[in-house]
């Protein structure tokens, strides 16, 4: 009989920051661009060219460590990663080993409660992580922890973080199928990345991807980086390994790689716990190695090459000078933190009085929250604003398959959009056709309503004459209706509607058919 | 003081961590050689350097930044005038493969 | 007169005044070029139109008024170690032979803006990695002086031209003594400045947290008025520092009062030759007749800093040359599988010997497993090198010591015992590791005829201090030539007239 396992996962997440420039040069970061438009000698590993840090690159890379409750090094150093790679023009990635910026964090992660918990191993060898229910008592930075026992009743498990640090992105390898060659494009080369080294708290998928959410979401509060994975933005790298419940040692683990997508990061893990499992269950070794993962064929391969030594000779970067963040500058930074979820969420509640779990799921994405605020803040209505946010805009993201932080329309229109229906000059199901234009191009509601000749028909004699027409035609559903099958009513309405092109308000075509019949 | 034995295997290692594939002569005179510095270089030990901080720079500077300003222009053809091989504005490469 | 025998400076007043014209002194120096380099092989590049169209250039913006420092106008040679924009910058290796750079290294383009005349790149060792320029894939450069023997390195081939009058100034690098050593060795001025005082930008790099820029010249004024020139804070260098003392031509005090000159007694012990020894005994002797205070003490670590050296020259470079790769630019092997195969066969085939050592003992010390013995060890080392001159720096203004235990060696004498070669560099590397200034000035000839050069170390910052040094011993001596450079100087007894009528134009 197969034991029972438990599965230990660690977490490096890339994350790139949003800079202007380059981490070493000033080139543009802008994504896209033709093949190489963006790179200079530095990016490009030309002889000669020396490295200059951008500023900004540590102001994010502090303010993500503050957030996330790191000790920030304040003399904090470069180092040379050594290692050979047509993407990597100097051969060496300039990172930080010896020195990182931040150490000793941890982010706290909200899981559902019911979900299997698989037992934590012996205590002794756990230092961080720490399944909790109570409401978190050491709130510094106020990215974490909601308050107040009434809001939350979920489980709660810190997930510790080791480390990070910055360094240099590569460049991109394009593959040709027609020769036996590949094309490097350097535009990528050098952009600022921040890697986020968990501690080995996680136990299951769902650990890893409320882990992974909650490090976006207060990256993006920060405007650090937009996060994405489809588009690179955001890259993690899982560590997995297995072992027998009970057990002290871990066991060998495997690095994961190529995960674009939270779906394919939960897959990865299944499959590779399944696979470690199958090796010790045949009395086999797990061999510690860097796998890929391919989504499609929901397999992973080992990525391995006798050409290359992972042996990366750090050593101090020569051509950089230390950086010494004073605790003035330090002081500068967290005073420049913006209002975390926790913070904007009791504020919400107060200053909105929407429901809990609404303003919970709208501050939980920044982009959502920016929105709110600001269509808020037009209309005057953020219950109606909060409404359109949770129930059209999910139900169109959802359609879409894109995150909140893919929506571009602006709040202005979705404001204008509420006037219009407060004001009853569209009716609900114009109201929503209109939104899905707002939301897919972000249309001016006003113009748009007038332009389709969308507006409610007021004059009583159009619809009066109209439902007129309506009655006649259906003779059968009159003579249901009046028969007492109340239902019917619903038909003419119906109708009605339908000829009145969605114009009219339905509330009154129902009254008007309920007088004359 | 004992003698630094590099041995094949570690010259084969080293040929991997540099790119460099030496013929059988010139491995035979690299590793002579390289016993020989180190050797030397061995000589290091002598000198009692605990509680010593390791000095990567000769001066206290510090914090040398850019500011976040694009000031670089496309200079593409620039960048690839020297390339070896290149084709529609990329550096070409043998096929990279993973696996 | 003698156009050639003329220094930086004094040719940079006759242009000035118009006494001389720039086409003139390029003219010149490329006929000098043409005659001595079959024997000599200073440069790697030369570029006579291009150095005659600048000629005009340069001419018309000191006609008007445009340009009127010292060094305007003057022809330089450039070592190959440095980026010069749209000429080829090779570091007298295979792997770079076809390499343009589309930039210039910022010391280069502070000479240009000064109103220097480029007369091509000089030969090096290849990398700078060498004592004797004979690493160089172009051939060796011979030592003017005699050509039999070699004219040190690596910045030989900038040591050579100038000795030979082949160019006016040069620039060079120094990682572990590759300007001070070939100026010993050649009978040139020499100067390594402080660590971060000339931008490292557009130097190709070797040791980097070594290597420094710096003038090959004819004499101290020279030297120093170039330095002034290449001295600046550079923001596309991070390692470069904001000076504000770059006024070295200010030094130039014949004073040698209220100097206190301290000479390690442990660099004239072992394996130095009596010759050199008592030649650079002697300038200490003459510094003391003219005022300085010159006592002997006893410099601690010595014989640590060639291996704390050489562990950490090689970690870096054999992390700063692994971008040689034949994917962006240089050699790439004709015959390959794959990518890995390319790599080795273009690295294998593109570098030399000397280079493939020092990558191989740089990849190694960094190696998993060695980097705390050796690499960190070295670092330690360094500090503690640096305390030593700390120290002795609280007590002198100035270290007197030998550039080299040699005088230059006879070709193909160094290479077959790389050990011995890195011995050579017992009294420069230092500085290096230190980050201090050095000069190294003639200081006498051996039986041979073979140059003697004297080494001045200052603390960090101190250029002024040893400049004055410098110029205070060299006031007390006449320049020598080398009878290669003297050979034309009747040739050019006809061209004296046109010299003279040309000040009219």
């Amino acid at each position: 009989m197969r034991k029972e396992y438990e599965t230990v996962i660690g977490l490096e997440v890339h994350v790139e920051l949003a800079t202007k420039t380059k981490i070493f040069c000033s080139c543009s970061t802008e994504f896209g661009g033709e093949p190489n438009t963006h790179t200079c000698p530095v990016c490009t590993g030309m002889p000669g060219a020396l490295p200059v840090l951008n500023k900004q690159v540590v102001e994010y890379a502090a303010a993500v460590g503050l957030a996330t409750h790191c000790t920030i090094t304040q003399v904090h150093k470069f180092d040379r990663k050594n290692y050979f790679y047509p993407d990597n023009p100097q051969n060496y990635q300039i990172s930080q080993l010896y020195l990182p910026i931040c150490r000793d964090g941890y982010v706290e992660i909200e899981l559902s409660g019911e979900n299997d918990q698989k037992p934590e191993g012996n205590p002794g060898t756990e230092n961080t992580a720490r399944t909790e229910n109570t409401s978190g008592a050491e709130n510094n930075s106020g990215a974490e922890n909601i308050s107040g026992t009434e809001i939350d009743r979920a489980m709660r498990k810190k997930i510790g973080i080791h480390e990070i640090h910055m360094e240099e992105d590569a460049g991109k390898l394009v593959h040709d199928d027609w020769s036996d060659c590949s094309f490097v494009d350097y535009n990528r080369s050098g952009v600022p990345l921040i890697e986020i080294v968990s501690e080995p708290d996680m136990r299951s998928a769902e650990e890893v991807i409320a882990y992974l959410e909650k490090l976006r979401m207060i990256i993006q509060y920060l405007g650090a980086s937009d996060c994405k994975l489809n588009e690179g933005s955001m890259r993690a790298d899982v560590n997995i390994s297995v072992r027998e419940v009970g057990a002290e040692e871990f066991g060998t683990r495997t690095e994961m790689k190529n995960l674009n997508s939270f779906k394919a990061i939960a897959r990865a893990i299944e499959a590779e716990r399944e696979r470690q499992i199958d090796l010790i269950e045949a009395g086999e070794a797990v061999i510690q190695e860097t796998r890929r993962w391919d989504d499609e064929k929901e397999y992973s391969y080992a990525m391995r090459s006798k050409e290359d030594a992972k042996d990366y000779r750090y050593f101090p970067e020569p051509d950089l000078v230390p950086v010494v963040i004073s605790d003035e500058w330090l002081q500068k930074i967290k005073d420049s933190l913006p209002e975390f979820q926790t913070e904007k969420l009791s504020r919400y509640l107060k200053e909105y009085e929407i429901p809990l779990y609404d303003a919970k799921i709208i501050t939980g994405h920044k982009k959502l929250a920016d929105i709110f605020e600001a269509a808020s803040e037009l209309c005057k209505k953020p219950k109606k604003v909060s409404n359109w946010l949770m129930v059209e805009t999910m139900r169109l993201l959802k359609e879409e398959e894109m995150d909140p932080e893919d929506l571009t329309f602006s709040p202005k229109n979705l404001a204008g959009l509420i006037e219009l229906t407060e004001k009853g000059i569209i009716n609900s199901t114009v109201a929503k056709e209109v939104f899905e234009k707002i939301f897919h191009q972000d249309v001016d509601p006003e113009q748009y309503v007038e332009e389709h000749g969308l507006k409610m028909v007021t004059d009583d004699g159009v619809l009066l004459q109209t439902i007129e027409k309506i009655l006649q035609e259906n003779p059968k559903s009159v003579e249901d209706y009046r028969k007492g099958k109340e239902k019917a009513i619903g038909y003419l309405v119906g109708q009605t509607m339908k000829a009145m092109r969605g114009k009219a308000d339905p509330a009154k075509v129902s009254q008007i058919l309920k007088e004359k019949l | 003081m004992v003698e630094n034995r590099i041995t094949d295997e570690t010259m084969e290692y080293v040929g991997i961590l540099a790119k460099l594939k030496l013929s059988q002569e010139e491995k035979e005179q690299a590793k002579k050689d390289m016993e020989k510095i180190l050797d030397y270089i061995d000589k290091l030990n002598e000198l009692d350097t605990d509680g010593v901080e390791p000095m990567s720079h000769a001066f206290d500077l510090h914090n040398v930044f850019r500011e976040d300003r694009v000031e670089n222009e496309n200079q593409r053809d620039q960048m690839l005038s020297n390339a070896p091989e290149e084709k529609n504005g990329s550096f070409v490469v043998p096929k990279t493969v993973e696996s | 007169m003698n156009l050639l025998s003329l220094t930086a400076v004094e040719l940079g007043k006759k242009i000035h005044s118009k006494e001389v014209s720039v086409r003139e002194a390029v003219e010149a120096c490329c006929e000098q070029i043409e005659a001595v380099e079959p024997e000599i092989h200073s440069y790697v590049t030369t570029d006579r139109e291009a150095a005659l169209k600048k000629a005009e250039e340069i001419q018309k913006k000191i006609d008007q008024g445009e340009l009127n420092g010292p060094l305007a106008g003057v022809p330089a040679a450039i070592k190959d170690n440095l980026c010069t924009k749209g000429w080829k910058t090779t570091c007298s290796s295979k792997i770079l032979e076809n390499f343009i750079p589309t930039y210039t290294a910022e010391a280069v383009g502070r000479l240009e803006e000064a109103g220097a005349v480029l007369l091509g790149k000089t030969n090096m060792d290849e990398f700078a990695m060498g004592s004797t320029t004979e690493t160089s894939y172009f051939g060796v450069t011979k030592n003017p002086w005699n050509t039999k023997h070699v004219p040190g390195g690596s910045s030989g081939g900038s040591c050579a031209a100038v000795a030979a009058e082949e160019c006016f100034y040069a620039l060079g690098s120094d990682t572990g003594g590759s300007i001070r050593q070939p100026s010993s060795f050649c009978g040139v001025t020499g100067i390594k400045p402080t660590y971060g005082t000339v931008s490292r930008y557009g130097l190709i790099a070797y040791g980097s947290s070594l290597d420094q820029i710096g003038p090959v010249a004819k004499d101290v004024t020279d030297a120093a008025a170039i330095l002034e020139v290449i001295a600046s804070y550079d923001k596309k260098d991070s390692t470069s520092i904001r000076r504000r003392d770059t006024d070295f031509t200010s030094a130039l005090k014949a004073e040698g009062k209220g100097l206190k000159i301290g000479i390690p007694k442990s660099y004239f012990g072992e394996g130095i030759e009596t010759e050199v020894k008592t030649s650079v005994l002697h300038a200490a002797e003459v510094l003391k007749q003219q005022g300085a205070e010159v006592e002997e003490f006893d410099l601690g670590l010595v014989e640590y800093a060639i291996p704390a050296y050489y562990v950490i020259a090689s970690a870096e470079a054999s992390s700063n040359l692994a971008r040689f790769d034949g994917v962006k630019y240089g050699y790439r092997t004709p015959d390959y599988e794959g990518l890995h195969d390319m790599y080795k066969k273009t690295r294998s085939e593109g570098f030399g010997a000397e280079v493939k050592r020092r990558i191989m003992l740089g990849s190694f010390v960094l190696s998993s497993g060695y980097y705390d013995a050796y690499y960190l060890k070295a670092l330690r080392t360094k500090a503690l090198i640096k305390q030593a001159f700390d120290e002795a720096f609280k007590t002198y203004d100035v270290i007197l010591a030998p550039a080299a235990p040699t005088t230059a060696p006879k070709l193909g004498s160094s290479l077959n015992d790389p050990l011995k070669m890195y011995l050579g560099d017992i009294y420069t590397i230092s500085a290096n590791l230190a980050g201090l200034p050095g000069i190294c000035v003639p200081c006498g000839k051996d039986k041979n005829g073979l140059p003697i050069g004297v080494q001045m170390l200052g603390n960090c910052f101190e250029e002024k201090k040893i400049l004055q040094a410098a110029y205070t011993y060299e006031q007390t001596r006449t320049r020598e030539r080398c009878d290669l450079a003297k050979k034309r100087d009747t040739a050019y007894g006809t061209e004296q007239k046109t010299i003279g009528e040309g000040a009219g134009r």
